[in-house]
């Protein structure tokens, strides 16, 4: 026997199983109707579990977008000013947040996926228990307990199937959206620790950020002390030092007024 | 036939559709038997996919028990082994 074959089998010794417990074959219709009912709710709440994690991902991806954005700032800033390694070192970073994001970029779409199906299926399910309403109505009134067995067998072998169908959707849902959760989570803490932030988000951590304002601060300096000198010296104007151009021997200092080494961001935390 | 895909819906077939789909489902079941997940996988999806171009789908509220039934897309050989021990089927 096939696959497709094995499966129809299980599905309906499932459902005749529940059907030899009860005595009254019409009182299987009202207990299968709770029942539906029951499953119906547990649909609509997975809906929304799946659409909270999923929004929950959208915040962290938003989070992640704005962390590379500013790296990639920072990166030409950097090399504006001449300062190579600065700029490795913020695209290095920015490859780090990149990564996190292509990966969180996957897990949004399975989800999405998971939302629509189960969406799909509440509503299908919505429209089976309604129509089940009728026919278990139709079939109390029409039919004597003896008459009612075959027609009752059918329909409630049909929505057993359906719930089936519908609880292990469920359940797939549930189990990719607890995954999620505790991948969010991992971000979180990752995020609030600060080993993704320091290089970003303007915090006073933000060793990348901290070197270029003091280039930009020094550069300045320089700009005076060389200022000061031409006025005492009454000589010609000095060489201005532009912060877009090539910055190399035409800085008097600014490259050596501190150190060259780039301090290690698992340090600065 | 009635056939479900699970996970999606229930469809309606003629016998020779249901013979093209018996030829796809032993592939699928010689997969499932040897537990090689590489065949398995494609095995899966050509069943499905055939099954949804001979299929004619049911209505909505259509309440009706299936004389076949597919696993959903994507399932795993180990999801099919549990479907097929009984594993996790809620009872109506």
């Amino acid at each position: 026997m096939g696959v497709m074959k094995r499966v129809s089998t299980i599905f309906r010794a499932k459902a005749n199983k529940a059907l030899d417990r009860i005595e009254d074959p019409r009182e299987t219709l009202d207990y299968s109707y709770t029942t539906q009912l029951e499953l119906l709710q547990k649909v609509r709440r997975g809906v929304a579990d799946v659409a909270t994690s999923r929004k929950r991902l959208e915040l962290q991806m938003n989070q992640l977008q704005q962390q590379a954005d500013k790296l990639d700032r920072q990166a030409r800033d950097a090399l504006a000013a001449g300062r190579e390694d600065l700029a490795r070192e913020a695209l290095t970073r920015k490859a780090g947040v990149q990564n996190q994001l292509n990966d969180l970029q996957g897990q949004y779409a399975s989800l999405q996926g998971e939302e629509e199906k189960l969406t799909a299926a509440s509503q299908q399910l919505q429209a089976k228990v309604d129509a089940f309403r009728v026919k278990k109505e139709t079939i109390k009134a029409t039919y004597t307990a003896a008459e009612a067995t075959t027609r009752i067998n059918e329909v409630f072998t049909g929505i057993s199937e359906e719930m089936g169908d519908v609880g292990l959707a469920i359940q797939r849902a549930e189990d990719k959206t607890e995954q999620m959760r505790a991948r969010a989570s991992a971000i979180d803490e990752l995020m609030a620790s600060g080993a993704l932030n320091d290089a970003l988000g303007g915090t006073p951590t933000d060793d990348i950020q901290a070197e270029l304002d003091r280039m930009g601060a020094s550069s300045s300096v320089d700009n005076e002390l060389a200022k000061m000198k031409a006025e005492l010296a009454g000589g010609s104007a000095p060489k201005q030092i532009g912060s877009g151009g090539t910055v190399s021997d035409a800085v008097p200092g600014g490259t050596t007024s501190f150190p060259a080494e780039q301090p290690n961001p698992g340090e600065t935390q | 036939m009635i056939l479900r895909i699970m996970g999606e819906g229930q469809y309606r077939l003629d016998d020779s559709a249901v013979d093209e789909l018996n030829h796809l489902d032993e592939a699928l079941e010689a997969a499932v038997e040897r537990h090689d997940e590489e065949a398995f996988g494609p095995a899966l999806q050509a069943l499905l996919d055939k099954a949804r171009s001979l299929g004619e789908a049911l209505p909505m509220d259509a309440i009706e028990p299936s004389d076949l039934i597919l696993p959903h897309e994507g399932a795993t050989i180990g999801e099919v082994h549990e479907l097929l021990a009984d594993g996790g089927l809620i009872a109506g």
